[in-house]
């Protein structure tokens, strides 16, 4: 039992510690758990209370959603997971949902007498980590702890995999792609291109093997020059020793082209699977605008709440998906394109697909798209059109579909599946997934208007806020406008999986959004998940978040330009892209103006809170960290972006900027999150180390 | 012995409030959670219930007599009224929320009237026997202490 008996009391910093860790389950646990309950019911407050006192947990109640909501980000550290109801006089509670979805990315159980399928539903859509009908018994709370554990584990796995089991993963990778060809004919062949490809994105090489090559950055005017390239040739015709030449960069290389182009194309085709609009995806992406973070974000959003939906994601697979998505794009960077490889794999597998109209779309899409479409699932061809775009709704769907079929194509998931999809699931059942998401049409223009913040998925599911994030992990900005830039990642959440940041750049790296950097790897930073790292990149799940959802925030926050004239706004600005992260990652891109909103007004009030002095903490901090030279770059870029980030009106730009500058707060912590005195256990110190290590 | 006899009736009671269906398994689980640090929990909660309750059944009282009707704001209380109903496993009165809230969503007004009427009444009667049930335990509990 915590030591801190009073009621309603915050977290004491023992049980905070006690919670840190994610290996090292004290002994103790879950003991301690810090538990917010959100309840206007008094009746029902009190006897939750003292049930999850009785559980041995640390319990704050609250009548109100606002209250909650200020308790939260007064104490951004200061609480493991939250219960609230539904029903709520102040605050709808699926609003309180998205909120801290958004903000803090703690996982959230919803509770309700209401035990109608919509709302339980929307629970799921929402990304609720549970959904409890009143009267709730003992034994449910006994176990909400699982969420919390859950949430982190996902997030140290992406981690670890990210980190150095590149091998490994790349082994799972091919695996994964074996089982999801197997589906097809050609599962040999496949897998074998695969792994070979895999190997060669893997270890990036192509002429010059044995040379580590520098991470690039892909900047706005390199990006810019990128997708005139790529317009040029035509986005079917373009091929990366072209795009090379017509780009005639010094120093690029193919493998740096050719990645960046999976990236591009799986952008691509999530603007046009995911929104109504598909078919701007092409003209969105040229210019990389809102637009595009709008459908991006839906899809990303989309995919999970899409698998919620359909209930059939189980948490595993979408927080599998999520990992995937995300842990692929940052991880590793040795596998800088695996979609790219994947794509040949799956477009084998495209004429498998039942799709109808969608097929041509499919065709049309990058070829990377049909990675989804390969998988024999059993999409229908409605929802295909549904989603306009094959390409994308297979992205789409895939990641909605993450089902706990054991297939797995974990590959497919990880590859395609914007989400992130963790590897686990079959892509098949993602597809399946997918059904049902695309089956309600609605669905997905809701998904996109609503700044859904999918803590972690359906209900019931683990998947924790992670997955959400990782389809906010924007693996590319190609825009060379901050929010293009911006956008773009977060549309490539999905693309994560693939793109294995090679920006070495740790998390911080990501470019400033304001200078039009574009980097990779910030990208998938980008996807800030902020709970939920997919891990590529160590430094990516540390900036990300790591096991613990709410360090993350720190994480993230902490970075501030001390050049920034306004210190609060530096921190600000890091809330901002942390919330972005947040938000994003829930997929809500649609609801950008929302979410950008939400998460200014989050990211205000968070930044009220901060001290003026953790800017230039966060500043020391970084200074102090070994760290590349490009995260000092980023940090001025994100003093730039700042003062976007303040203007009242929250374009995807901004959003784009605070999740670019949230990335590149990796290692600073805010003042009140002061790295050094972090709560964050050796698994973070590791992360940094990581992320350190992989700037080298 | 009193005690004995008392705790006998005490136990009588109860077993009779769950047969005839006024309680439910949440109120076990509210019993369970009855200790040492909270030895009142049950009557607190109780308490509680009644004040909610009657705040609840207030607003619906009048929104029921306005007019035109605002179902959603009924469905809105009554959805209130249910789920703390349900938390302390009074089941009859919860039954009553459920018919009500059928017709709410019917915008049956008639039905809606006819229903809360039914809602009232079990709310009374289990709250008049939940009031003997309590000092009774309050009465075995003192006398096993005394």
């Amino acid at each position: 039992m915590n030591s801190s008996g009073g009621k309603g009391s915050m977290s004491t910093a023992s049980s905070s510690a006690a919670w840190k860790a994610v290996d090292s389950v004290p002994d103790q646990f879950p003991a301690g758990l810090r538990v917010l309950v959100v309840d206007d019911d008094p009746t029902c407050l009190i006897i939750l209370e003292k049930m999850l006192r009785t559980c041995s947990y640390e319990v704050t109640k609250c009548n109100r959603a606002e209250t909650a909501l200020a308790t939260l980000r007064e104490n951004k550290n200061g609480f493991d997971i939250v219960i609230s109801d539904v029903h709520m006089p102040d605050m709808d509670g699926f609003k309180l949902l998205e909120h801290i979805g958004l903000e803090m990315d703690l996982p959230v159980i919803m509770m309700s007498a209401d035990d109608g399928k919509h709302v339980v539903m929307k629970g799921v859509t929402h990304g609720a980590c549970d959904y409890l009908i009143k009267p709730v018994r003992m034994e449910a709370l006994k176990n909400i702890w699982q969420h919390v554990i859950r949430k982190r584990k996902n997030g140290w796995k992406d981690l670890e995999q990210s980190g150095s089991v590149e091998e490994g993963d790349r082994q799972q990778k091919q695996s994964e792609d074996a089982e999801y060809s197997s589906s097809a004919n050609e599962g040999n062949w496949k897998s074998s291109k695969k792994r070979k490809d895999d190997d060669d994105e893997t270890e990036d090489r192509d002429d010059t093997s044995t040379l580590k090559k520098p991470r690039v950055v892909w900047s706005v005017e390199l990006h810019q020059q990128f997708v005139a390239a790529v317009n040029q040739l035509g986005i079917d015709k373009a091929v990366p020793k072209k795009i090379l030449e017509l780009m005639n960069v010094p120093g690029l290389t193919r493998e740096n082209v050719a990645s960046h182009l999976q990236k591009y194309r799986l952008y691509l085709r999530r603007l046009s699977g995911v929104s109504p609009h598909a078919n701007n995806l092409n003209n969105s992406f040229m210019n990389p605008q809102d637009e595009t973070f709008g459908p991006l974000s839906s899809v990303n959003g989309l995919d999970l709440q899409a698998l919620a939906a359909g209930g059939q994601l189980p948490a595993q697979c979408l927080a599998t998906l999520q990992a995937a998505a995300l842990g692929r794009s940052t991880a590793k960077s040795s596998i800088p394109m695996p979609l790219v490889d994947q794509r040949n794999i799956f477009s084998f597998e495209n004429p498998k697909l039942r799709f109808g109209e969608g097929q041509q779309q499919l065709m049309n899409n990058n070829k990377q798209v049909n990675l989804l479409h390969g998988i024999p699932t059993t999409m229908e061809p409605k929802q295909l059109t549904t989603s306009q775009s094959i390409g994308n709704i297979n992205m789409q769907v895939a990641s909605h579909g993450v089902q706990s079929s054991q297939n797995n194509s974990s590959l497919i998931n990880m590859q395609v599946a914007p989400h992130g999809v963790q590897s686990s699931q079959n892509n098949s059942a993602l597809m399946q997934m997918g059904q049902p998401q695309f089956a309600h049409a609605p669905r997905l223009p809701l998904s996109v208007g609503q700044p859904i913040i999918s803590n972690g998925v359906a209900a019931n599911v683990s998947t924790q806020n992670g997955i959400r994030e990782n389809i906010r992990a924007p693996g590319y900005n190609p825009v060379p406008q901050t929010s293009s830039m911006l956008n773009f990642p977060m549309n490539h959440a999905s693309e994560l999986p693939g793109n294995s940041f090679p920006l070495g750049s740790t998390p911080g790296m990501s470019g400033c959004i304001s200078k039009g950097t574009f980097q990779e790897d910030f990208n998938s930073e980008i996807k800030g998940s902020v709970g939920f790292m997919p891990s590529y990149d160590i430094f990516n799940d540390l900036n990300q978040h790591k096991p613990q959802s709410w360090e993350l925030q720190n994480v993230g926050m902490t970075f501030d330009d001390s050049r920034h004239s306004n210190s609060l706004q530096g921190n600000l600005d890091l809330s901002q892209s942390v919330l972005v992260q947040q938000g994003f990652s829930s997929g809500q891109m649609s609801g950008q103006n929302r979410n950008a909103a939400l998460v200014s007004k989050a990211m205000l009030s968070a930044g009220d809170s901060t001290e003026p002095g953790n800017p230039l903490n966060a500043s020391q901090h970084l200074n102090s960290l070994p760290v590349d030279n490009t995260i000092r770059v980023k940090t001025e870029s994100v003093a730039d972006v700042t003062d976007n980030l303040f203007i009242d009106h929250f374009g995807q730009e901004d959003l784009m900027s605070a999740l670019l500058k949230q990335q590149q707060g990796i290692a600073p912590a805010e003042n009140e999150f002061d790295f050094d005195g972090y709560s964050l256990d050796n698994i973070q110190q590791d992360q940094i180390n990581g992320i350190i290590r992989t700037d080298e | 012995m009193d005690r004995n006899r008392l705790q006998h009736q005490v136990a009588c009671m109860r077993r009779s409030l769950f047969d005839q269906g006024y309680l439910d398994e949440p109120f076990i689980q509210l019993e369970e959670l009855q200790d040492d640090a909270n030895p009142n929990f049950v009557q607190e909660i109780v308490t509680l219930f009644y004040s909610d309750s009657a705040r609840l059944i207030q607003n619906i009282e009048h929104a029921l007599n306005s007019r035109p009707i605002d179902f959603d704001k009924l469905d809105d209380y009554m959805h209130q009224f249910k789920g703390s109903s349900s938390s302390i496993g009074a089941k009859k009165v919860t039954n009553e929320c459920t018919v009500f809230r059928e017709y709410c969503s019917a915008e049956n007004a008639e039905g809606c009237i006819r229903s809360f009427q039914q809602v009232k009444q079990e709310y009374a009667i289990l709250r008049r026997k939940l009031e003997v049930y309590l000092q009774m335990v309050r009465q075995a509990a003192v006398s096993r202490t005394a």
